[in-house]
């Protein structure tokens, strides 16, 4: 009984909500870059460096605000490394992503060391303001899928980005420039991206953590895919990933061993995955090279 | 009259090939130009030229008067060129108002206007005739309707002048003559079009003009109504062709193969076959006609193991082969030319050498124990290469470096080679040049004069009656009646295909 008003407890809800945010910006992030033909695995990556440029902004400047913004304008050009390699040069977009990733992780802990001089943890540093019951990258959040889902489905650029994901030869055959439209949509997931880092950071925390971002980067990824590649369907999926990782929080300390409360998300996730959605079916073009004039 | 567009004196090099050599081309409005020759005969050279993807060497075009300097398709379309690609460029997951606008939209602030978008496409379907449904996803409407977006892409764009690249490649009898009235009602509309086909048929029957090519040169411009087959086809292989089918008298063995009511069910689970018999003796070409979707694809598979019946028989020399493997159906010499070479007779990336023995490539001579025998399969392509006139002539080559023609020509040297007694031939030479058409001929007949049992299926009507000694026509997934193809003609099968009958004319449906 005790844990039943636990998990469904107001605070709960706001939790759910706060954990959302992150899986939800990132996963809108994944959908652009997806929608557009290219896998962007490196939201882990992109996440944490996002995080982490957040904190060290906001350190210099004292400024918060900045630090968001530091965040964003990075994500954006850490996630144009992934667009060269992929979008110019043809390369495996999972290794490209891969690569990201464990630049991110071990970049972010050399940076964490010669800036702070410390290991695993940044000092404290200004956070971003309660606006309301949230932290404004929450609502942000919530912005960011109401207009992905009217850029996506009712802007020109919107079925631009789905015709170059689905058949980018035809798109190419109407005068579309394929590659200039995938590099804005990496663009754009790199700067959601790093977006949902800096809620983790200044958001949540008013810190920078050695791996912070603990594979929200992927569950992100499973909320786009559970979602069925829809802004709204990703949404909902995070609210559920989300909704997990605040039961966790809340049944720790009560008994249960933590390393089975722990696994909770997880193992949401791997049912989602596995099979509760019935059949979410990619982009067709997705994860191939373009190449003019090749059919 | 002054032509709309002229192209004089167009020369395409490619690195060791002349692709276009000193070609002309004009193109009067309202006309509908064909324009043909083999396959690599530079046809669709001439076309990316025209259509900015390619720059020529040499020459000039004209259009409207004036000189022309188009840099890519985008200023193409914006003078009035459309291209209607023979791989249709549709994105199948959106509508089809949302493909024909794509890159162009109507829009009301930031938002796509999809009303007028829906609107505009109506009105210019119905002012030209082409029926389509403006808010259908492109995966879900068929290849007929598919290939009027495409048409309407190309005027939705402004289009004066319009390619149709080989545009009844994909289509059946029934969708070929939708087309020729929508190419009718386009010229009536002061549109010109250019017709890019092999099919001589075709040509005579809708174009005005027409323009041969034959290895990259142009060999000359003839009015269609001052013309015939012959000609043509004499122009574009260079020498005389043989277009009637010569064909030995039939000497009939026993019967070879035996199937009695055979059922199956198509990928949607819906029945597709039913109880479908027949019989081919030794020495004989049994044909299948039909429109497409009547159950003859079906209808191989089962007979070649790519789908599992669920009643009847099955018999080869009185041994059964109902619901046998795919591989036990080869060992017991039953050969197939597939529908879809490139989904079922060839692995495109693989060689010439290679596509030779897919299927037979475990067997000696090619292999031995669990190793491929490499000196045995070099030797069995050069043996086959000169023998199928398999061009060209190097065995490296990937599959999809060839022609159609020519991809066809290594799924019959494969099959034929080994000595099958049963030969299931399915649209064995769509999409293939005339040339190539005439060899593929000669040899299913060959093999019919060994005496082997011949299934020939085919959606070409003159194909099957020349071809077959008795036609067998399906109709839902039926044979409806089996005839002799000594008294069979198109208007007979015609009757039969939209499941009538001979004593009682088209039946209602039934």
């Amino acid at each position: 009984m005790e844990i039943l008003t636990q998990i469904f407890s107001l605070e709960t809800l706001s939790s759910t909500l706060r954990m959302a945010t992150p899986l939800a910006i990132a996963a809108i992030g994944g959908l652009y870059s997806e929608r557009s033909g290219i896998i962007n695995i490196a939201l882990e990556g992109l996440m944490l460096a996002g995080a982490f440029i957040a904190v060290v902004v906001s350190y210099f400047t004292g400024i918060p605000w900045l630090g968001l913004l530091g965040a964003l304008v990075f994500g954006g050009l850490f996630a144009m490394i992934h667009a060269v390699v992929s979008i110019k040069y043809h390369a495996d977009q999972v290794v490209s992503g891969v690569a990201i990733n464990m630049l991110a992780a071990g970049g972010t802990v050399f940076m964490l060391n010669i800036i702070f001089n410390t290991s695993g943890t940044s000092e404290s540093v200004n956070a971003l303001p309660y606006w309301g019951p949230f932290k404004p990258t929450v609502y942000i959040g919530l912005l960011v899928v109401f207009i992905a889902h009217y850029v996506l489905f009712k802007t020109p650029f919107g079925l631009r980005v789905r015709s170059v994901g689905e058949h980018p030869h035809a798109a190419d055959s109407v005068g579309i420039d394929v590659e200039k439209i995938r590099y804005i949509c990496v663009g754009i997931s790199g700067i959601l991206a790093g977006l949902a880092g800096a809620h983790l950071s200044l958001g949540v925390l008013d810190s920078f953590r050695e791996g912070m971002t603990a594979g929200r980067g992927f569950i992100a990824l499973a909320a786009m895919i559970f979602g069925k590649w829809t802004p709204f369907g990703a949404l909902g999926a995070s609210l559920l990933f989300g909704f997990s990782q605040a039961v966790q929080i809340r049944l720790q300390g009560l008994g249960i061993p933590t390393e089975f409360v722990q696994m909770i998300p997880y193992i949401f996730t791997i049912i989602a995955l596995a099979g509760v959605i019935g059949k979410s079916t990619p982009p067709t073009a997705i994860g191939e090279p373009f190449e003019k004039g090749k059919r | 009259m002054e032509p709309i567009l002229e192209m004089k004196a167009i020369t395409k090099r490619f690195p060791g090939v002349l692709a276009n050599d000193n070609v002309n081309l004009d193109l009067y409005q309202g006309e509908i130009h064909a324009l043909i020759g083999e396959n690599g005969a530079g046809k669709s050279t001439l076309m990316s030229v025209l259509f900015g993807m390619y720059t020529p060497e040499e020459g000039e075009i004209f259009y409207k008067g004036q000189k022309l300097d188009i840099d890519g398709p985008q200023d193409a379309i914006e003078l009035g060129i459309g291209m209607v690609h023979q791989h249709f460029m549709l994105v199948p997951t959106l509508t089809v108002a949302e493909n024909i606008i794509l890159g162009s939209e109507p829009k009301r602030g930031l938002k796509i206007d999809i009303e007028k978008a829906i609107a505009k496409v109506n009105e210019l379907a119905n002012k030209f005739g082409l029926q389509v449904d403006a808010t259908a996803k492109v995966k879900d409407i068929p290849v007929g309707m598919q290939q009027r977006v495409e048409i309407l892409k190309a005027l939705y764009r402004g289009a004066e002048v319009l390619i149709l690249d080989e545009p009844t490649a994909v289509l059946t009898p029934q969708e070929v003559e939708g087309l020729y009235q929508i190419m009718e009602s386009l010229t009536e509309q002061g549109k010109s079009i250019i017709f890019i086909t092999h099919k001589l048929k075709e040509v005579l029957r809708i174009s005005d003009r027409i323009t041969v090519l034959r290895k990259g040169k142009g060999i000359g411009t003839v009015t269609t109504s001052e013309t015939n087959q012959k000609e043509l086809a004499r122009m574009m292989v260079g020498r005389e062709v043989l277009l009637e089918v010569e064909k030995e008298e039939a000497d009939f063995g026993e019967v070879l193969v035996e199937v009695s009511n055979l059922s199956a069910f198509n990928d949607r689970g819906m029945e597709a076959l039913n109880s479908v018999s027949f019989q081919i003796r030794a020495g004989e070409i049994l044909g299948i006609a039909g429109v497409e979707g009547n159950g003859q694809t079906e209808l191989v598979e089962v007979l070649t193991g790519l789908r599992e019946a669920t009643a009847g028989e099955y018999n080869l020399h009185g041994d059964s082969l109902y619901n046998h493997s795919a591989r036990k159906i080869k060992e017991a010499k039953v050969a197939h030319i597939p529908e879809d070479r490139h989904k079922h007779g060839l692995v495109l990336d693989y060689t010439v050498e290679d596509n030779l023995v897919l299927g037979y490539h475990y067997r000696e001579p090619f292999a031995k124990g669990i190793n491929l025998n490499f000196n045995n399969l070099a030797e069995h392509a050069n043996r086959l290469i000169p023998e199928y006139d398999i061009r060209p002539q190097n065995k490296e080559a990937l599959a999809r470096s060839l022609s159609g023609g020519n991809q066809q020509k290594i799924i019959v040297a494969r099959e034929f080679d080994l000595g099958p007694e049963f030969l299931i031939a399915s649209q064995p030479t769509r999409g293939v040049d005339v040339g190539a058409i005439e060899f593929i001929h000669r040899r299913i007949l060959e093999q019919r004069d060994e005496g082997k049992a011949v299934l020939l299926v085919s959606a070409e009507l003159p194909e099957v009656i020349s071809l077959s000694d008795r036609i067998a026509v399906m109709y839902e997934g039926e044979i409806v009646d089996i005839v002799d193809a000594a008294e069979a003609t198109e208007e007979k099968l015609g009757i039969l295909m939209a499941g009538g009958s001979l004593e009682g004319g088209i039946a209602n449906g039934s």
